[in-house]
């Protein structure tokens, strides 16, 4: 399932057997009047046909922005996209016009969100914006795309979906909320489905139904499934590969059971620190201290350092690995793992190369 | 909602009933007697005005004077003026005027409020905005009589595309007077709907559309303009009943016979029939159209339910 290839650097163009998405050293920025916020600074990933990547991180480290920058739907200005490239099926969605760009969201890459209520218009009924989808891209009647509303309802197990086809938003329950999302999102068959933190808003017990209901779509339809979240235990359970981000930056990536059981980035090891594990029960969990970094104003060097447990300052570092004043580059450091850190070898308990 | 619509009427007769109680209040509380005024240098002679203060019960006390006129009022008899003529065609007469003034007014603020505020909302900051946002500014500083004689000189007198009074030309004689009237609910109509647009374009649904790769007319129309009526209808509805209520100022520069005229005559001539059949009806079209509002919003957010 795993078509993610790790050992190639992570600049260089795509890999054989091109993936469907190939995110190449992307940045956004948003120019303020009070200054630049960098919010994403040189992320790259690719994703394959049925793969599920997760991207990881805390709210403002990027993960959404970057998402955004795929679907093409961020608010510009404030934002600007100021390198970096998106290739959808080999085509740089950056370069396309506004209206190819437009066609590629929904039947190629389409994006759920996490507060199903205020992503759904209020105003019309769940039927009708499910059925926008046909009506914008397939050019059907009103009364076809209905139809099919009621179908794609059935297909993501809204119970008793033609009944229910003419109400609106607010008629149904959270869950049952996202399933139209998911409906919506679904409608076209998209060859990738982005969601962003879409059980973050849901109970537990809803939220496992979700995410099934996303993992059989996906078994069906072999769509490739960019998973954005900061819960570990989702994480877990469904994706295959996984991007953590801080500040901006992918930090760590690797497949989730690598890098769950064996963090090679200090800031990895610290979110597997922060939660609850019933093995450790009673003991204390560790928090990662300090706050995430104001994005106007990243720290120099490593911009974990100022958290990090494991830092090097001045004397103790190795040459040209001080973390305060040395970037650290995203690498291979061990097969299939790479680390935005300094001394991962040492995080993940290996002999430095 | 037709149970809602059938108690909220039913609730305007008693506000009906304290309005024109109100109003008859103040007409007799009025100095001055109106039988008097009526012969102007010459006095009447004694026996005329005390059968005219006979006629029109003067001479009762309040209440007893206001039970009289509200029986004959539910029978329809809207009673008549000291020269005999009846209320009801007086009214006939007038509010047809007002009728078409304020559908002009309307339609102005509606049409070109809107649109105006559709752009500046969509650009915020650019050329169309700032335009709206001084001119709009500039309008309501102007006191709405300033603002109708200049029109009237200088697109009536001076350039002469306009009629510059009266009523001869039919709709097209309605036009400056609505736009002079119209101008400060335009104003305001266009500064809502930009704050609405620009409110509702961060929306998350509007952010949901685009992701669905709707065409950019689809997203402003459809997801971002309609959510964003919802404010504007509510405050033209709320104008539809101050307008239809006569504009005294508008309708007098431009001397047209509508509504606020005749209730303005008739408070000099202290006609107390004339005041309070006028002044009810307007506060029943006030109250109407609040309800319309009320209704519209049901129509416009399903999330709105009055059962």
């Amino acid at each position: 399932m795993t078509n993610l290839d790790l050992s190639k650097p992570t600049s260089d163009a795509a890999p054989a057997g091109t993936p469907l998405l190939d995110v190449d050293d992307l940045r956004v920025e948003f120019r303020t009047r009070t200054g630049t916020v960098h919010a994403v600074n040189g992320v790259s990933y690719s994703l394959a046909a049925g793969e599920t990547l997760a991207i990881l991180g805390e709210s403002g480290s990027g993960k959404s922005v970057s998402a955004q920058a795929i679907m093409g739907i961020l608010e510009t200005p404030p934002a600007v996209i100021s390198g970096g490239g998106i290739w959808f099926e080999g085509r740089n969605v950056l370069e396309m016009s506004a209206e190819d760009q437009r066609k590629v969201r929904g039947p190629g890459i389409s994006m759920i969100f996490q507060d199903a209520l205020s992503s759904l218009n209020p105003v019309y009924s769940v039927g009708f914006q499910i059925g926008e989808m046909f009506r914008a891209h397939r050019g059907m009647s009103r009364k076809e795309a209905r139809k099919r509303a009621v179908e794609l309802m059935d297909r993501v197990r809204i119970p008793a979906a033609a009944r229910r086809v003419d109400d609106y938003p607010h008629q149904f329950s959270g869950g049952m909320r996202q399933r139209v999302m998911i409906a919506m999102a679904i409608a076209l068959d998209p060859r990738i489905l982005i969601a962003d933190e879409p059980t973050t808003a849901l109970d537990v017990t809803v939220q496992a139904q979700v995410m099934d209901l996303l993992k059989d779509l996906q078994r069906e339809t072999g769509m490739g499934l960019i998973l954005i979240t900061h819960d570990l235990g989702v994480v877990n359970e469904v994706a295959d590969n996984v991007a953590v981000m801080y500040a901006g930056e992918i930090v760590e990536r690797g497949t989730v059971d690598d890098v769950f059981t064996r963090p090679a980035h200090p800031y990895t090891e610290g979110l597997m620190g922060s939660v609850p594990q019933v093995e450790a029960k009673g003991g204390r969990l560790q928090p990662i201290a300090g706050q995430p970094p104001n994005l106007a104003r990243i720290p120099s060097g490593c911009p974990f350092h100022p958290r990090c447990a494991r830092r090097r300052l001045g004397a103790e570092a190795a040459p040209g690995r001080e973390c305060s004043t040395d970037v650290p580059p995203l690498r291979l450091v061990v097969p299939g793992r790479e680390a935005a850190c300094h001394y991962s070898e040492e995080v993940l308990g290996v002999r430095a190369p | 909602m037709g149970r809602y619509i059938a108690r909220r009427l039913l609730l305007t007769i008693p506000v009906l009933i304290g309005a024109s109680f109100l109003i008859f209040a103040l007409v007799y509380a009025l100095p001055g007697d109106p039988i008097r005024a009526l012969g102007g240098d010459r006095p009447l002679a004694p026996a005329v005005v005390a059968e005219l203060r006979d006629e029109f019960n003067l001479d009762d006390p309040l209440p007893v004077q206001y039970v009289k006129y509200l029986g004959d009022l539910v029978q329809g008899d809207f009673g008549t003026d000291f020269r005999g003529r009846e209320v009801i065609d007086t009214i006939e007469q007038r509010l047809p005027v007002t009728i078409r003034l304020t559908i002009v007014a309307i339609a102005i603020e509606t049409v070109i409020g809107i649109i105006a505020g559709l752009l500046a909302g969509i650009r915020r900051n650019g050329f169309l905005d700032n335009l709206v946002l001084v001119s709009s500014t500039i309008v309501v500083a102007i006191p709405i009589l300033v603002l109708a004689f200049v029109a009237q000189y200088v697109l009536g007198v001076k350039a002469g595309w306009f009629p510059i009074a009266g009523i001869t030309e039919g709709w097209y004689s309605y036009l400056l007077p609505g736009l002079v009237l119209a101008s400060g609910s335009l104003a305001y109509v266009a500064r809502l709907t930009r704050t609405s647009v620009a409110e509702n374009l961060r929306a998350d649904y509007v952010r949901t559309a685009r992701a669905k790769g709707l065409p950019n007319r689809t997203v402003i129309t459809r997801h971002t303009l309609r959510n964003s009526l919802i404010p504007v209808v509510t405050f033209i509805g709320a104008d539809i009943g101050t307008l239809m209520g006569g504009a005294i100022v508008t309708e007098t520069v431009f001397n047209l016979p509508g509504i606020g005229r005749a209730v303005f005559d008739s408070v000099q001539a202290q006609e107390g029939a004339v005041v309070v059949g006028i002044v009810t009806l307007m506060v029943f079209f006030f109250i109407f159209f609040n309800l319309v509002v009320d209704v519209l919003y049901a129509v416009l957010d399903p999330r709105i339910r009055y059962d």
